[in-house]
């Protein structure tokens, strides 16, 4: 029988490690936490021109087949990306698009090339998935007629102000159907922005009814890609809640080696020590998570290994975050309760990410049938 | 310079086959589940006469100077023996004192005399090591030890008490930090490190019963005893640096050691195989939705915890915490461990309650034992609090 603990590769390629550089590099000096901020409570939630510089450095391409104009490094290369912009709680629309070019690029023949190239060339794309809050739901509402005109409403849909490509999952007589909407095709009203705790990240519900649409696939074949979007997805949440649990835990450890109280330094009482040491351990968990993760999956559908990775990189970041986050305000006490200290930001994030792609039960209830049978 | 992977595949055969000719069966009593409850003459005989068969057929110490008894080979040959002493649960290499933290230290710091004197005595079994670093007042606080040690001609006299001292009561040598100098001004510069005698007079060992019911702890007695002045490793006032060069070796931050095999291995998976047996409101146990999710979250940790081992060699995935994982692995597996054996001894139902010794134990009762043993390790080698110390003030950076 084999072991429940299963594969324990972890490897990182040159590609994967210049990628840890240039974007540890650029978040360090694009996104001081000030500019971080200066996006909080605009529309779009970033900064265009960091975007563009993104798009330039071909980020959007990473993981795309060169054939639409990406570098083919795979999705194990967005990883280190993605916790760069954790650290820096750089709110951008990559992850979003990332994932939409895979559920493309998995789901489709060659008739999705044009997107594909499109988002490559940096189009901002995004995936309407869900009709309410259950991210466990398998089945939908939306409907697309024969004459690809769809009926039905989607929640929360990432970056759908500022999107270009709506990849919408529909069903057509029973089955499920993935339809691409240009944002052309909306109507301003149709859009109404969701009130997020994360004041970095944005969202809308979308209103796609009497909308025309391409269908682009529908059956088993979306049915494996979808698994494979949903896992993709719940990985690159985790790496960025990963990163963004090493920065929350590099601004804790700050203050309580400065701050002083009865005489001494707050960091050296074990009550605080204690906590903020299993922040570090949980962060290094999460961050072998994502790695091995990083490692184990490729461009085919997502083998039992890295199925298994990518919820308990989920289960374990999100997790781990949350703790961080909570702990990071009481660990700063009064000042850690206002607006201005960014316990404020990372306690938003996590709650964020903690939902995303599903939460740590619903991933560890998988993983109980991964690894443990029915 | 390594060796071929042929070469190395031959040689895990030729492992494999020995193991499976010379692995003693179940010897009819209770065999320790490390070497820090070996308790009796019987287990001592028996697990002293297993060492010595090992070392014989030239399995031990595979990367120690041949001179002094090892084999003089590359360190992957050690790394495959243990495996496969792991693989076939074979019973643990006992002198792990002298094997793991004596052997290495003596290797690498101590003089060719002591070499030559010791290091083939270790590996046979023939001369077991204890260690005295420990004191009653002082467990974890290793640097206010106060045990004597007084220059007397060509000896030291020694006075006070060492306790948790594992082997003791057989021990033929003892690894001892004793105070030589009690007017310094940094407490730690008055100690020194001996590789003490301890069949003498003047030393008296007296077994202490642990929580499992079961003894191999002990606390020594030193009552004026007498040992020769060249037992003194270093220089008098050196002591500290010694004891925390040991203390890399025991808690694995070097390597050298002669062999991993020093207890039996529980891994999630015996854990796992035990809880499916397990029966709750008429169904299996795993099929609770609580006490999977409990299971998964074990079988997380020891997932984690394995893949820090492998990231761990990645200086691109671990450059803002260069030591961080070495420093923090005896806090995560030991910590994880006792969780995932409290958890496997909980989930029994009424036989829960009972323990080795009851014919209706699970498993006899195996993982009621291992969880107690299990302290051993979260308090042995600096208790999980004084980890997590270490990893706050050598990992973070934060203040005493």
């Amino acid at each position: 029988m084999t072991s429940v603990i299963g594969d324990l590769s972890i490897a990182l390629s040159e590609e994967q490690g210049m990628l840890l550089d240039v974007a540890r590099g650029f978040v360090a000096d694009k996104a001081p936490i000030d500019v971080v901020r200066g996006q909080l409570e605009t529309a779009s939630g970033f900064d265009t021109q960091i975007w563009d510089d993104m798009v330039s450095l071909g980020w959007t391409g990473i993981a795309l087949p060169e054939r639409v104009g990406g570098s083919a490094m795979g999705m194990g290369s967005v990883v280190p990306v993605v916790e760069s912009l954790g650290e820096g709680l750089l709110g951008t629309p990559l992850i979003n698009t990332t994932l939409a070019g895979q559920l493309l690029l998995r789901a489709a023949s060659s008739d999705a090339e044009p997107w594909l190239q499109r988002i490559a060339e940096g189009s901002i794309a995004t995936v309407a998935l869900l009709d309410s809050g259950d991210w466990g739901a398998s089945n939908t509402l939306t409907e697309i007629a024969d004459d690809g005109v769809l009926r039905g409403r989607k929640v929360m849909v990432g970056d759908a102000l500022v999107a270009d490509i709506f990849l919408v999952l529909c069903q057509q007589g029973g089955l499920p159907a993935l339809a691409v909407v240009e944002r052309g095709a909306l109507s301003d009203r149709a859009l109404t922005a969701n009130t997020l705790i994360d004041l970095t990240k944005r969202s809308a519900n979308v209103d796609f009814t009497g909308v025309k649409a391409a269908l682009i696939c529908s059956g088993d074949a979306l049915v494996a890609a979808l698994r494979d979007f949903r896992l993709l997805g719940a990985l690159l949440i985790a790496a960025e809640a990963t990163g963004s649990a090493a920065r929350c835990l590099k601004v804790l450890v700050d203050y309580l080696k400065t701050r002083k109280q009865f005489g001494k330094l707050i960091g050296s009482y074990q009550a605080l020590k204690h906590p903020t040491v299993d922040i570090y351990c949980g962060m290094e968990d999460s961050r072998s998570f994502i790695y091995h993760a990083a490692t184990v999956l490729s461009d085919e559908p997502l083998s039992h290994d890295a199925e298994v990775a990518c919820r308990m990189a989920k289960a374990q970041a999100t997790d781990v975050m949350s703790f961080a986050g909570d702990r990071s305000v009481q660990f700063h006490g009064g000042i850690g309760f206002t607006w201005d200290c960014d316990s404020t930001l990372f306690i938003r994030r996590a709650q964020w990410s903690a939902q995303a792609f599903g939460d740590a039960i619903h991933h560890r209830k998988r993983l109980g049938e991964l690894l443990l049978g029915d | 310079m390594s060796d071929s992977d042929a070469t190395l595949k031959k040689f895990r055969s030729d492992v494999n086959q020995w193991m499976r000719d010379n692995v003693p069966v179940d010897p009819g009593f209770l065999l320790p589940l490390s070497f820090l409850e070996v308790g009796t003459e019987q287990q001592l005989d028996f697990l002293r006469e297993w060492q010595n068969k090992v070392w014989r057929a030239g399995f031990l110490g595979m990367h120690w100077p041949s001179e002094y008894g090892g084999q003089g080979a590359d360190p992957a040959y050690q790394a495959i023996v243990d495996r496969e002493l792991q693989r076939y649960n074979a019973p643990i290499l006992f002198n792990t004192i002298g094997l793991n933290w004596v052997g290495p230290l003596l290797l690498d710091i101590g003089s060719k005399d002591s070499q030559a004197k010791y290091i083939k005595g270790i590996l046979s079994g023939d001369e077991i090591w204890c260690q005295g670093f420990s004191e009653p007042d002082h467990g974890s606080d290793l640097g206010s030890v106060q045990t004597r040690a007084v220059r007397d001609g060509d000896d030291y006299l020694i006075n006070g008490s060492k306790i948790w001292t594992t082997l003791g009561n057989f021990a033929d040598h003892m690894i001892l930090l004793a105070r030589t100098n009690t007017a310094v001004e940094r407490k730690y510069d008055g100690l020194s490190f001996f590789l003490a005698p301890m069949k003498i007079p003047g030393v008296d060992a007296h077994p202490i019963r642990k929580v499992t019911g079961e003894y191999g702890f002990n606390q020594i007695f030193f009552t004026d005893a007498r040992i020769p002045a060249e037992t003194l490793m270093r220089e008098e006032g050196q002591g500290w640096g010694v004891a925390m060069k040991t203390l890399e070796y025991e808690r694995g931050v070097s390597a050298g050691q002669a062999s991993g095999h020093w207890m039996v291995s529980i891994q999630m998976d015996d854990a796992v195989d035990q809880l499916r047996t397990y029966q709750r409101d008429g169904e299996p146990l795993l099929a609770d939705p609580i006490a999977r999710d409990d299971t998964i979250k074990l079988i997380m940790e020891a997932k984690a915890s394995a893949l820090a081992g492998s990231r761990m060699r990645i200086g691109r995935l671990t450059s803002d915490y260069p030591m961080g994982l070495p420093l923090s692995s005896k806090y995560r597996w030991t910590e994880y461990a006792r969780r995932m054996k409290l958890f496997t001894a909980s989930m029994q139902g009424a036989h829960s309650a009972l323990y080795v010794g009851d014919e209706e134990a699970c498993q006899g009762g195996f993982w009621q034992r291992a969880y107690f043993s299990n302290f051993g390790a979260t308090i042995g080698g600096g208790t999980s609090e004084v980890q997590a110390n270490i990893i706050a003030e050598h990992v973070l950076g934060l203040p005493k």
